[in-house]
């Protein structure tokens, strides 16, 4: 009914509504400052945390600076080593989120090239992969990350650990995430297979994997994209657990879960900063993600609106 | 006695680009019995007028001016409250699609009966004994057998008839019914239009009849409203209307509507389909015309054709298309382990030829096979039984057919729905490119973007529109944008599945015009796929009657419309609405 008005394009209907949504600009805005903060610590960050010789000993357990008892030097405080725990977090929030990209990307590849075959071939191929994907839904993610991390654990020696930690976390939680990207593009693929124009492409001859990769994987981006923001939130959060638990990073590199689990030997001592400042940036980070993630499943969903 | 009254009615729906207005200024009445037509295009209203009767107008929109009067209450004045008493008891909705009108977690008995209980305080009983009656009324065979059953196990035309029960349950004044038989065959729509007629005369009721088809409307109705884009155009009975137009878009729309009873050669006086409105209009490829388009088709279909000469002489005077002893059954859904299963046989025994520059026709009902039969051809669905062949050339089963294979790029297809058979997310460029590259019929870019720009003016399209995307177009649009990208693969053979089922009739006339143009300039051959027997005559030179998956009739067109031999054909030619009054 709408065909006397002008047609508006995607692309420009999403920033309309983003106009309109104060929330999600303002969990924008968030995100956008602590990606950067994180991105640019070399620069901006007081101190190197990664350097033993940059802090002394005798600075340890100072509260933050605007306490009777803080030091200007450190705004946050520092921690059990004299850490100043501002440059921890920046740097601790780039570890974060660098684990937490990777593996989000990882998992969206896997997940998707899985899915889109899955949908379009069915059959045999479809019922076995789904049937992977339905066990491993079962288990929970942090789960599953834990497994791949410790068989990793396993089969590498000692020496390499620190190396190859990083990596092995990547993949963990990587392989612990494809299946969301799997289930979704297999049911779009499924929508998308008999609407005519891929029946166009088969009727021409055109090779299924250039049907996949041209003609349908754009038309499944949508709710793809959802799940990458969404995703992206229980990476990171599942990055910290591990850390927290102490199978994550290596401790000479603190990540913000790192940092939280030490704070939490020191939270009934009377040193609250020291998990506090840490997770306050994790939780403000996961939720500004998650509105942003809420706030595209519904601007690309036409039936919420 | 003047039932309903709708004075200088206006509706607006508020959006981002500013107001739009629905409906304006419309003047309507309908009195006791009569049935009264709403028809008109797309976009034109109509479904407004039938909400707001119902007091279903959906959110954002808002009645900006008029009132609706019924029996002297002004409905648009009615609290919610008020309104739903008045819902079901005087005013009752027939809505077009009987699949989703009732729910099919209740039998019919329980949705008749809470109906009756809601409005009427009897007991079970009696209430029980009124909905058999109804059921009895509105043609249901054996209906204290039947009414214990659910929506699922009646037929579509059946279906209507339960809703239908449904409206009369509670005895309204008036019926609005929007596109009532758009969803069913023609066979079911014409006793489902008759029983519509009977109420009105014996009950008195008032039917405001909300329609696309002027077929439906010179059938039934007394008095009929033309609308465009949210305006009144011509108003009163309807043989004056339709047989004696005096508003120019409803002559123009009378000139589109193809007739069953005679073949135009071209639809004349249709109206003009509105040019897409360009920021950039200044941009054109240079050296691209639409004549250059037809030059580049005509040389390669001769090369094409010589060089395919060369290679089959032996059997030159092969049809483009042979189908013999077809069968083409769909495996079982659950396959038995022990009893054999052969699932379900969804075309057999088909045979027929089409030769070069020839229009076959293909008519049946729903469920007849004829989508299937087009699936087939073009390798999309395996064939059991039987073999297809093209110029002398072996067509194998769809899953054993080679990707390469020689007829693929003669065997085009257009499809029903112009909203899907175009990928979104592809430019029109890319899209029509698609051929080109794909059988390398054209190399550089340069010429390529040339000879789209030019093929999309030989489909009365502006050049523009390679920068676009499918979205930004009407269907009719989209529909020139599907035909321009099979002619560019130069096909032998166009398969035509409903090409404008999903259109306006003032589209579908210029699409019909379109592929009219297109197929003696380049005599292809067209298998012409529809339920509309109408559309079929003004294509058709042949035709084929499928029924059940059967081939039931063919033979030349002009004989199958003016004496049928099957007794199948009669019934169907008897029931589609023939617009007599124009003959």
């Amino acid at each position: 009914m709408l065909s006397r008005l002008k047609r508006a394009t995607v692309e420009n209907e999403l920033l309309y509504l983003f106009l309109r949504k104060p929330l999600a600009q303002l969990a924008l805005f968030v995100a956008t400052m602590l990606i950067a903060g994180a991105f640019l610590a070399n620069w901006i960050a007081p101190t190197n945390p990664y350097d033993l010789t940059s802090f002394d000993l005798l600075d340890s357990l100072i509260p933050p600076a605007w306490t009777e008892t803080g030091d200007a030097r450190f705004i946050l405080g520092t921690d059990d080593q004299g850490r100043d725990l501002l440059s921890a977090i920046l740097y601790g929030a780039r570890l974060s989120l660098l684990v937490g990209l990777t593996s989000i990307a990882f998992a969206s590849v896997l997940g998707v090239s899985v899915g889109i075959t899955a949908g379009y071939l069915g059959g045999r191929f479809d019922a076995i992969v789904m049937r992977i994907a339905d066990i491993q839904l079962s288990l929970p993610a942090i789960l599953t990350a834990l497994l791949i991390d410790g068989v990793a654990r396993g089969l590498f020696p000692g020496a390499m650990h620190d190396e190859l930690m990083i990596v092995v976390l990547t993949v963990a939680i990587g392989l612990s995430l494809w299946v969301n990207f799997a289930r979704t593009a297999r049911a779009s693929t499924f929508v998308e297979k008999n609407k005519e124009y891929v029946q166009a492409a088969e009727i021409m001859g055109q090779h299924p994997l250039r049907i996949m990769l041209v003609q349908i994987l754009p038309n499944i981006l949508g709710p793809i994209m959802v799940i990458l923001a969404i995703d992206l939130a229980v990476a990171i959060l599942l990055e910290a657990t591990l850390s927290f638990l102490g199978v994550g990073v290596p401790a000479n590199q603190p990540s913000l879960g790192t940092l939280i689990r030490i704070g939490t030997e020191y939270l009934f001592s009377g040193e609250w900063w020291i998990v506090i400042f840490p997770s306050l940036t994790l939780i403000v980070l996961i939720v500004s993600v998650n509105i942003l993630g809420d706030f595209l499943r519904d601007a690309l969903n036409p039936r919420l609106r | 006695m003047t039932l309903l009254e709708i004075n200088n009615l206006t509706v607006r729906y508020p959006t981002r680009f500013g107001e739009f207005t629905a409906i304006e200024a419309i003047d309507l009445n309908i009195s006791e019995g009569e049935i009264h037509g709403l028809v008109g295009e797309s976009g034109a209203g109509k479904s407004t007028i039938g909400a707001v009767v119902m007091g279903l107008l959906e959110s954002p929109g808002y009645i900006a001016s008029g009132n609706v009067n019924m029996l002297g209450t002004d409905l648009t004045t009615l609290n919610p409250t008020d309104y739903h008493k008045l819902r079901g008891n005087q005013l009752g909705m027939i809505f077009q699609d009987p699949q989703t009108s009732l729910n099919p977690l209740f039998t019919i008995a329980d949705q008749l009966i809470t109906t009756i209980q809601q409005h009427n305080e009897v007991s079970e009983n009696s209430a029980r004994e009124q909905a058999i009656a109804l059921l009895d009324e509105v043609g249901i065979d054996d209906a204290e057998g039947r009414i214990d059953d659910f929506p699922h196990q009646f037929s579509g035309g059946m279906r209507q008839r339960v809703v239908i029960a449904l409206v009369l349950c509670t005895n309204p004044k008036l019926i609005v019914a929007d596109e009532p038989t758009t969803a069913l065959d023609v066979s079911i729509q014409k006793r489902i239009l008759v029983l519509l007629k009977d109420l009105a005369r014996q009950r008195g009721v008032g039917i405001l009849l909300i329609t696309h088809d002027i077929g439906v409307i010179a059938e039934i109705c007394d008095r009929v409203t033309v609308l465009r884009q949210g305006k009144v155009v011509e108003v009163g009975p309807t043989t004056n209307v339709i047989a004696q137009p005096t508003h120019e878009y409803t002559i123009g729309l009378m000139a589109a509507i193809p007739l069953i009873g005679k073949r135009l050669e071209r639809f004349q006086n249709i109206i003009a389909e509105e040019a897409p409105s360009d920021d950039n209009t200044q941009w054109h490829v240079s050296g691209a015309s639409a004549e250059y388009a037809e030059h580049w088709l005509h040389e390669n279909y001769t090369l094409l054709q010589n060089q395919q000469q060369a290679v089959a002489s032996a059997n030159s005077d092969q049809a483009i298309l042979v189908v013999n002893d077809l069968e083409v059954r769909y495996p079982p859904e659950n396959p038995g382990w022990f009893r054999k299963n052969l699932g379900y046989q969804a075309l057999s025994d088909i045979d027929f030829e089409l030769n070069r520059g020839e229009v076959l026709g293909v008519v049946g009902e729903s469920g007849s096979g004829k989508s299937t039969l087009a699936k087939a051809i073009v390798g999309l669905v395996d064939y059991t039984r039987g073999s297809i062949s093209s110029n002398g050339i072996v067509l194998e089963p769809g899953s054993q057919r080679s990707r390469k294979h020689e007829a693929r790029r003669r065997l085009q297809m257009i499809f029903q729905d112009p909203y899907s058979s175009l990928n979104n997310r592809r430019t029109v460029e890319q899209i029509l490119a698609e051929p080109l590259k794909f059988y390398s019929l054209v190399d550089s870019r340069a010429d390529r973007r040339k000879l789209l720009a030019s093929v999309l003016q030989l489909v009365e399209m502006p050049q523009q529109a390679l920068r676009k995307y499918p979205h930004q177009f009407s269907g009719g649009q989209r529909q020139r944008i599907a035909i321009a990208r099979s002619l560019l693969c130069l096909p032998d053979l166009l398969i035509c599945d409903e090409p404008t089922s999903a259109l306006d009739v003032s589209i579908q006339a210029h699409v019909l015009n379109l592929l009219k143009d297109l197929q003696d300039e380049f005599n292809m051959a067209i298998l012409f796929i529809s339920h509309n027997l109408a559309v079929v005559r003004q294509m058709a030179d042949r035709v084929v009657v499928l029924k059940d998956g059967e081939v039931v009739e063919q033979g030349d067109s002009d004989v199958f419309f003016t004496a049928p031999s099957a007794e199948y054909s009669k019934l169907l030619l008897r029931e589609t609405p023939s617009l007599s009054i124009l003959n």
